[in-house]
């Protein structure tokens, strides 16, 4: 199966700008990519680039095998813009009308009700854009990208407006999506969210992937933490196969040991040291 | 084609909803209103109107060609700013505000959604402008009894003349904000106009700079030498001092005119199009 995604050598020079610079990415059908990077990294930009907004200065972006920015390509994505408007005059299941003709989608009202429904907007199907918090607004840009069952969903930003339970019920969504064999590519600045939900995750930094991989593989050991009768002691640089012989060493030594936990770096402290250490 | 209705009704809805249509309507009710006021006493005053002895001039020709002339005046304007406002924020405009990315990513693809928001604003531009042009001609005919000499052809050359700011306006949207957009178009279009009085004033001079000048304005904006043919035509038969002082006045005629001009200005068209179109394929959102 092709790719949902595929990036290779993709370069972008605005004016004296370089936003991205030679950057290598791929997603696998079905998976979830978190985009990580502090503004001006060039997080936008390849997701513009992906969805044919902007034109690449030199490499290639691939969507379900084809260039993207083509008729193809455009056939198989949903994009939600990091800033979007729809038009205000609009009710919600305009919108997703207005949308299923442009990408020729036959779902219908059905799809229309499913859509609505996914995003907890079932209410609010004949209310006016104008009439809707930014909230709704927000979760209407997403039932919008999924209109006509796209292979790739690109997402920028799209629980910044969210509370709480919106981001949740985002979160659910895109879990459920994952499920169903979409593949997303989610630029987010709320780290613990791609934590929770993303397979991989990539960083960007001034135009350059600086990391990639699992949550889990990103994560560094942090120590190993032991609660004895004498206390809580951090073991640093102990890692979880030390953790059995650490135990054994306190009983012998006549402590009672009341529980063990293995420390590693939230993701949040491995952007943090990659982003601080490559810019340093 | 059935995207293209979609996307052209979108933006004719949007329209709408800023009101352009509301402000265009009254406007044009408002400038019919007085128009027939002016038609009603002008032509009520023609049987005082008494030119000098030996002057042989045909008053009423004159009265209604006079009239119907500034009507095709006020046609144009009103119809250049109702092809302004509903094309004046197509592309950087829409973009700004962020309701352009949303379209562009589906699979319609750029080139009919820039075509699509042309020929919707041009068939509204030229539904107006025809029906404008007829209001005002039935009012000068009915009011005066006093007909142009070519029925029809003027009325296409406006609208094809308005067709062509819509065309040049939505190529100003790709490259330019909003505002930066409306005042070129109204520039280009005030351009126009005061290279068509070059016109008159250098054949009234026969300053052969000066209508050399209206000459290139007259070919750089062809909507300005459609607006003159429209006129020219209908007082096409007026012959004599008639004609003469016609030809003399602000609503006189073309210096630059016939079958050539229409060919290029349908060659403008498309060479404005080919621009926008590339522009617009070629522009980051």
């Amino acid at each position: 199966m092709t790719r949902a995604l595929s990036v290779r050598g993709l370069t972008k020079r605005y004016g004296s700008v370089q936003a991205l610079r030679g950057v290598d990415l791929d997603v696998e059908a079905g998976e979830l990519v978190g985009l990580l990077g502090p503004n001006g990294a060039g997080k936008s930009t390849l997701v513009k680039i992906a969805a044919g907004l902007v034109h690449p200065t030199s490499g290639r972006a691939d969507v379900a095998g084809a260039r993207a920015g083509t008729r193809t390509a455009r056939a198989a994505l949903g994009y939600l813009a990091e800033l979007f408007r729809f038009p205000g005059w609009y009710t919600a299941e305009e919108v997703l009308e207005l949308h299923q003709r442009l990408a020729g989608s036959r779902g219908g009202a059905a799809e229309r009700r499913r859509l609505l429904e996914l995003v907890a907007l079932s209410d609010a199907a004949g209310r006016r854009v104008d009439g809707m918090s930014k909230g709704m607004a927000q979760r209407l840009g997403i039932a919008q990208a999924l209109v006509g069952e796209p292979r790739l969903l690109l997402l920028d930003e799209p629980t910044s407006a969210l509370d709480p339970v919106g981001r949740r019920t985002v979160r659910e969504l895109l879990e459920a999506l994952r499920g169903r064999g979409v593949s997303v590519l989610l630029n987010s600045h709320l780290l613990s969210e791609v934590e929770l939900v993303c397979d991989r995750v990539a960083i960007l930094l001034g135009g350059e992937l600086v990391a990639a991989g699992a949550p889990s593989e990103l994560a560094r050991p942090r120590g190993v933490e032991l609660e004895t009768d004498e206390g809580v002691r951090t073991v640093a640089g102990a890692t979880r196969e030390d953790a059995p012989g650490l135990v054994a060493e306190a009983v012998a030594a006549g402590r009672r040991v009341y529980g063990v936990r293995v420390l590693t770096s939230t993701l949040e402290e491995v952007y943090l040291e990659t982003v601080g250490r490559e810019s340093s | 084609m059935s995207s293209v209705r979609v996307i052209a009704g979108y933006g004719l809805r949007e329209a709408v909803r800023r009101k352009v249509f509301a402000v265009v309507v009254l406007l044009t009710a408002a400038f019919l209103v007085l128009f027939w006021l002016a038609n009603h006493y002008v032509f009520a005053d023609l049987a005082s109107i008494t030119p000098p002895v030996g002057v042989r001039v045909d008053t009423r020709t004159f009265a209604g060609a006079f009239l119907f002339g500034l009507a095709l005046f006020a046609t144009l304007f009103l119809g250049v700013v109702l092809a302004v406002f509903l094309t004046i924020g197509v592309v950087t405009g829409d973009a700004e505000r962020g309701l352009l990315q949303p379209l562009v990513v589906r699979p319609v693809g750029r080139s009919t959604l820039l075509l699509a928001r042309f020929l919707g604003a041009a068939g509204v531009c030229v539904g107006y402008e025809l029906a404008v042009y007829f209001a005002a001609m039935l009012i000068t005919g009915l009011t005066g009894h006093w007909w142009p000499d070519r029925v029809v052809w003027p009325g296409v050359e406006l609208a094809f003349a308005v067709v062509l700011v819509v065309a040049l306006s939505i190529l100003g949207s790709v490259a330019l904000s909003t505002t930066a957009n409306g005042i070129a178009v109204f520039m280009l279009f005030g351009a126009g106009l005061v290279g068509g009085l070059l016109g008159t004033v250098g054949h009234a001079l026969d300053s052969h700079a000066v209508k050399q000048a209206a000459t290139i304005a007259a070919w750089a904006l062809p909507f300005e030498a459609l607006y003159q043919d429209a006129l020219r035509m209908i007082t096409e038969d007026a012959s004599g001092l008639t004609g003469f002082l016609l030809q003399l006045g602000p609503f006189g005629g073309a210096y630059v005119h016939g079958v050539g001009i229409r060919v290029w200005s349908a060659a403008y068209l498309v060479a404005v199009g080919a621009a926008a179109l590339a522009a617009f394929s070629r522009r980051n959102l």
